[in-house]
């Protein structure tokens, strides 16, 4: 399958490549924009990143390895990031991640992003989401969620599951 | 009883405030732009003058405003220190890559009234001839950076942004730059590396001074949300009323992000210093206290990096006495004043304002080892001391906290801290090293006693623990 | 070739301008140093600490820092205390000690009087008055600690490791290093022996991640290939593709990794390289002359290695000159004196040669010389050429010159060709006329040095024809086939001699190793053949030699063999 950038993400690209007098500025917001198109940055996003902005390769990849954000794999539709730092664990955020792990049959101690096998849901321990205040909290896809419960995390897993 | 002083938040949460330029408008907002712009000329003693521009910059230091982003430092005079004769452009960067454990002040301005930093921002750039501006914002704020690209195309529609602003002749943009997770970005050049489309890796300093060689190397203005925010509120109220705010040399308002073991964590607005770190902790206005029969352990004082204070601690400060003069006075842990200079002679710092507070129910080896984690995955890896020293710290915290623990072990983590802090390119490798060196140093015997007791099981024959909540395996990556 | 281009008109003599100094303390020592140093790029730039020590006397650790590369200031090796002049705040002026020396405060953590903090020397630029203690016991303790850090995640494997005895690692833990480690933990495991380009083998293990490797193949190859990939603890020197590092200047990354990180496949498990004798010698594969170290056990060639020379190649050469050695190892090196395919020896042969060339008549003899021959053996020919009344002329060889140090001359002493007088301003313009002047029955006997010359527009055929074909060669060719007289001579690692190069730098090199067989260095038996044929005296000896023709040939005048620099001379060209 070859891969292709559709002429609307490609062209909303060069617009944000115009926010920069030296265009690698645009890599991150490039990968942002790839991996929310295709689920993750493939060899050939970083390719046609690279193409796009006049790189090497390797420029990009350094940043795919570097940034935590960047995925080189597929992961679930259901995204969940549980904070693992101080304020999130003293609220019990290890309990939590240990529940959807073991609610959806993944590894409880394993600390990377796991995936469930029927692509549904990746489960990830992250660093600080910047919410101490409402600890703990979980990030889905793009929405956070505060002092979550165990309940709140069932609930969360509900929806993952009908989506 | 001490009270909220809201001149940041001072809508915020307020029922019906909305993120909109409408809302802001009402509430009097972009009245600080229009009144930066026609800032007069200021005449001075022996003939002479100020532009608009010098005015204001001139206003800032008179402020006293201090960096609201952790090392606190003038940023009157950091604006000073810009290379204006290069000849080369001018950046601002704000840094809103809020990621110090602890800290969740940015995000409530960013989502909640996003107009205020775009103002604040516009100030600061015309104040210093910036013509490009970006935020570079924590990529984990996807709608933060939706609610900032929404206010900058309001502000643009307004006239406030773009070219010729309200007919000036000013022109501005100010982009939108979403990082990608990484905590070294929250550090000035690492982030300027970052918004080039590289690793976030921290510059030598020499030669890499933002203020000379920034962005692009040319010269850059590297500020925290906050701080830019309250740039609109000195030009409104005038750089000495805004000086009356907080206490000397600690002036204005702070945002305290509290969290951890309190009954109302959460974000709070201070005059600097009219609250001690006792009341943020106790007083209903605040923290609310402890939970029920809990008593309190130790309290990280200004974000995960800063040096733990233990309970029951007096420090030595110094006060004005009635006469007029210095002299040291004991200051008990809770009656410090909540501000920079109290904790900075306390030994530890107000760094992002971020309180975590811990209480008796809290194992320190553990929460260390939550720490010590958090900084072996966020070592960016450039330089040697940090790159091996902090995954070896959390190798270690680690192994003491599932019960393979050493007596030795408080020296040997002491000993891999002290050669990381002050040998780094950044501070980070002081970020990574403080908290081991101050938990070891004040909880010693706690440190102690575990590795005792695990040396003990060992020699009947026990194995690892599993199960620990807070430390988990360092290995992840 | 372009005519060399019209010297500038000499300017005035003027005195040079008096370097600035600043006054330091080193260790003690009162030293003046130049307020500016050459940068990476040759730009001057505010003299640092470690520029400093050097003037002292002193050196200070290092292993991401390169003359020759941007500073990176990573590796935190060269961290040393220092200390400034006290000011005193309100007067401005320096603080004196009771002697009424300045008073020096000493760098300390801001955060903890007590400490001190530790300045990167490599890009600390020194302030008048400061002192730096590169031996206090501060800075030996933050080396120590750096060392430690290195070592923890290192593999130790030093008994099977290629860079064994030329480890910074290795070195630094001798001088620096702690007997055992206070680590107790789980050691991180990276790559091993990874294929990162067609020469090039990557142990991330043993990296020290000092991204010597990424700047040289960014800034100075131009070729920007390498970088990292992960990050903290887990750092890994990467290419995108394994396999893919393959620009002509990778070997050099070989040469900057201060550890055993990066392995050269050409030179891997092959030998210790303290068994290797070391002698100076050039680069023969272009015009460019980089100078080398040729690297030899027991008559054998093993490795070329650049040697820096900043007139010349800097601290690099390309991949293709430093693998272009093995021909001289070749089994089918020439190694007999052949006259018409019948072995014969050294004297039996000159001594027909001379007969025969001291009875031909003017005009009957040519010469086609090498220009690989060095300066002295052309010189010699040009001396027989001359009693014969030869034309004689040398064969051109043109590649693409690329932006770093391949030259498009591929030849290494074409200007030596020149300067003899062999060759004109292009050369191999005559060999035409040369096998005409053959087929035309004229020329009868052709002198051939170092050249298949039925590649150079005389053919096999034209050959034929001649009376004598004299041939000195080192590996069979077409031509050497057709030689009456065939005389097996050396390379140039296996003699003394001297090139100039492309930009008239003259340069001498030295003998590595023993020319296979009976072969001998061609300007001994040119020497005998130019004294049997001219009855002129010669020189015996390379230097007496060298120093006749800087007598005779203008471009070379007032140059003696003992006063060339390892690093050789300009002439004008």
């Amino acid at each position: 399958m070859s891969f292709t950038v559709p002429s609307h993400l490609e062209s909303e690209l060069d617009e944000i490549t115009t926010h920069y007098p030296v265009k690698r500025s645009a890599s991150l917001m490039f990968l942002h924009a790839l991996q929310e198109h295709f689920g993750y940055v493939s060899k050939d996003a970083v390719e046609w990143t690279a193409r796009k902005l006049g790189l090497q390769p390797i420029n990009v990849y350094e940043l795919v390895t570097f940034y935590p954000m960047f995925r080189q794999e597929p992961l679930g539709k259901t995204h969940v990031k549980v904070c693992r730092t101080l304020s999130c664990a003293l609220q019990g955020s290890g309990e939590l991640r240990e529940r959807f792990c073991s609610k959806l049959g993944l590894d409880p101690h394993a600390h990377a992003p796991q995936t469930t096998p029927d692509g549904k849901f990746t489960v990830e321990f992250v660093e600080c989401l910047a919410s101490c205040g409402t600890a703990p909290v979980v990030l889905v896809n793009e929405e956070l969620h505060h002092k979550v419960s165990s309940a709140d995390a069932d609930a969360i897993l509900q929806k993952g599951k009908a989506a | 009883m001490p009270e909220q002083f809201k001149l940041i938040t001072k809508h915020i949460d307020e029922l019906g405030y909305t993120p909109d330029i409408a809302c802001y408008l009402r509430h009097g907002g972009y009245a600080g732009l229009k009144k930066a712009l026609a800032t007069p000329v200021r005449e001075l003693a022996e003939g002479k003058k100020l532009s608009p521009q010098e005015v204001v910059r001139e206003d800032v230091k008179a402020s006293g405003l201090r960096g609201r982003g952790g090392a606190g430092f003038s940023a009157g005079l950091k604006w000073s220190f810009v290379d204006r004769r290069s000849g080369k452009p001018i950046y601002l960067i704000c840094n809103a890559d809020e990621s110090e454990p602890g800290t969740f002040k940015d995000r409530q301005i960013i989502h909640k009234d996003p107009h205020q930093l775009v103002e604040g921002m516009i100030i600061s750039c015309w104040a210093n001839d910036v013509k490009l501006a970006y935020i570079y914002i924590r990529g984990e704020m996807p709608e933060g950076a939706r609610l900032l690209n929404q206010a900058l195309k309001e502000a643009r529609e307004n006239g406030f942004l773009g070219k010729n602003i309200l007919g000036t002749g000013f022109d501005l943009e100010i982009h939108v730059h979403r990082g990608a997770g990484a905590y070294i970005c929250g550090e000035e050049t690492g982030l300027i590396e970052s918004l080039e489309g590289k690793r976030a890796y921290p510059r030598i300093k020499p030669p890499y001074f933002p203020a000379v060689l920034g962005l692009y190397m040319c010269p850059t203005i590297v500020n925290n949300v906050e701080t830019l925010c309250h740039v609109t509120h000195i030009v409104n109220m005038g750089a000495a009323e805004y000086a009356k705010l907080g206490t000397p040399n600690n002036t204005g308002t702070r945002i305290v992000s509290l969290s951890g073991d309190v009954m109302r964590p959460g974000y709070y607005e201070i005059q600097v210093g009219k609250v001690t770190l006792g009341e943020l902790i106790h007083d209903a206005n605040f923290g609310g206290g402890l939970r029920p029969g809990r008593t309190l352990k130790a309290i990280i004082p200004g974000g995960s990096s800063s040096k733990v204070l233990k309970a029951g601690e007096v420090f030595k400060l110094n006060r004005k006495g009635a006469d007029g003069q210095m002299a040291k006075v004991d200051v008990p842990l809770l009656d410090l004043p909540y501000d920079f200079d109290s904790l900075q002679q306390a030994g530890t710092m107000s760094g992002s304002s971020a309180v975590i507070v811990l209480d008796d129910s809290r194992s320190m080896v553990e929460t260390l080892g939550n720490l010590s984690e958090f900084y072996a995955h966020e070592s960016c890896g450039q330089c040697t001391p940090c790159r091996e020293g902090a995954l070896w710290l959390a190798k270690a915290t680690h192994r003491l906290a599932h019960g393979e623990g050493r007596k030795a072990d408080a020296d040997y983590l002491s000993h891999i801290a002290q050669n990381i802090q002050g040998r780094t390119i950044c501070a980070f490798g002081e970020a990574a090293s403080w908290p081991v060196l101050s938990f070891v140093k004040k909880f010693r015997d706690e440190f102690e006693a575990k590795g005792a007791a695990d040396e003990a099981a060992r020699a009947q024959g026990a194995g690892p623990v599993h199960g620990v909540k807070m430390a988990a395996s360092p290995n992840h990556h | 070739m372009s005519a060399p281009a019209q010297p500038a008109p000499a300017p005035a003599p003027q005195a040079p301008p008096p370097v600035e100094t600043m006054t330091v303390k080193v260790n003690g020592k009162t030293v003046q140093v130049p307020k500016t140093h050459p940068d990476w790029q040759g730009k001057p730039q505010p003299a640092t600490m470690l520029q400093a020590a050097r003037c002292a006397g002193v050196d200070i650790p290092h292993y991401c820092y390169h003359d020759k590369l941007p500073v990176a200031g990573n590796c935190r090796m060269c961290l040393v205390e220092f200390g400034t002049p006290m000011m005193d705040p309100a007067t401005r002026k320096p603080v004196l000690n009771e002697d009424g020396s300045p008073k020096i405060a000493k760098s300390v953590l801001p955060y903890e009087p007590g400490t001190p903090r530790g300045a990167i020397a490599c890009a600390t630029p020194i302030s008048p008055g400061m002192e730096i203690y590169a031996d206090s016991k501060a800075t030996l303790q933050m080396r120590e600690a750096v060392l430690e850090s290195l070592l923890i995640n290192h593999p130790l494997d030093c008994p099977i490791c290629d860079q064994a005895g030329e480890c910074k690692l290795q070195e630094y833990s001798v001088q620096h290093g702690q007997a055992g480690s206070r680590f107790v933990e789980a050691k991180v495991h990276k790559p091993k022996a990874v294929d990162l380009g067609p020469r090039i083998v990557l142990d991330d293990e043993r990296c020290v991640l000092c991204t010597r490797c990424i700047r040289f193949s960014k800034d100075i190859a131009g070729d920007d290939a390498l970088g990292i990939v992960n990050r903290g603890s887990y750092n890994t020197i990467s290419a995108f593709e394994t396999g893919k590092f393959d620009n002509n200047y990778t070997l050099n990354t070989v040469d900057l990794c201060p550890v055993g990180a990066l392995t050269s496949k050409d030179f891997r498990f092959k030998m210790r390289v303290w068994f290797l004798k070391e002698s100076k010698s050039v680069c023969t594969s272009c015009g460019t002359g980089c100078n080398i170290t040729i690297g030899s056990r027991e008559g054998v060639v093993h490795c070329y290695e650049p040697r820096e020379n900043d007139a010349v190649n800097g601290p690099w050469m390309c991949d293709s000159g430093r693998l272009n050695y093995k021909w001289i190892g070749r089994a089918d090196r020439l190694r007999e004196v052949l006259v018409r395919g019948t072995r014969s020896t050294w004297s039996a042969a000159l001594q027909d040669l001379t007969v025969r060339l001291s009875k031909a008549p003017a005009g009957s003899v040519a010469v086609v010389a090498s220009s690989r021959q060095t300066t002295e053996e052309l010189y010699l020919l040009k001396k027989l050429a001359a009693r014969t009344g030869a034309t004689t002329d040398s064969v051109a060889r043109e590649g693409e010159a690329d932006r770093l140090l391949v030259a498009a001359d591929r030849n290494p002493n074409s200007n030596g060709a020149r300067l003899t007088g062999i060759s004109f301003t292009e050369a191999g313009i005559r060999i035409p006329e040369i096998a005409a002047a053959i087929e035309a029955g004229t020329v009868k006997t052709l002198v051939v040095f170092g050249e298949d010359v039925t590649k150079h527009g005389i053919p096999a055929a034209t050959l034929a024809k001649l009376e004598t074909l004299f041939v000195s060669d080192i590996l069979p060719n077409a031509t050497t086939a057709l030689a009456t007289h065939l005389l097996p001579g050396a390379a140039h690692a296996e003699k003394r001699g001297t090139f100039v190069n492309v930009k008239g730098r003259l340069q001498k090199f030295m003998k590595a190793v023993e020319a296979p067989g009976d072969a001998r260095p061609e300007w001994e038996f040119l020497h005998e053949l130019v004294h049997g044929v001219t009855g002129q005296n010669g020189y015996s000896t390379i230097e007496g030699l060298f120093n006749q023709m800087a007598r005779e040939v203008p471009a070379f005048a007032g140059l003696e063999w003992a006063k060339i620099g390892d690093t050789g001379v300009d002439v004008k060209i």
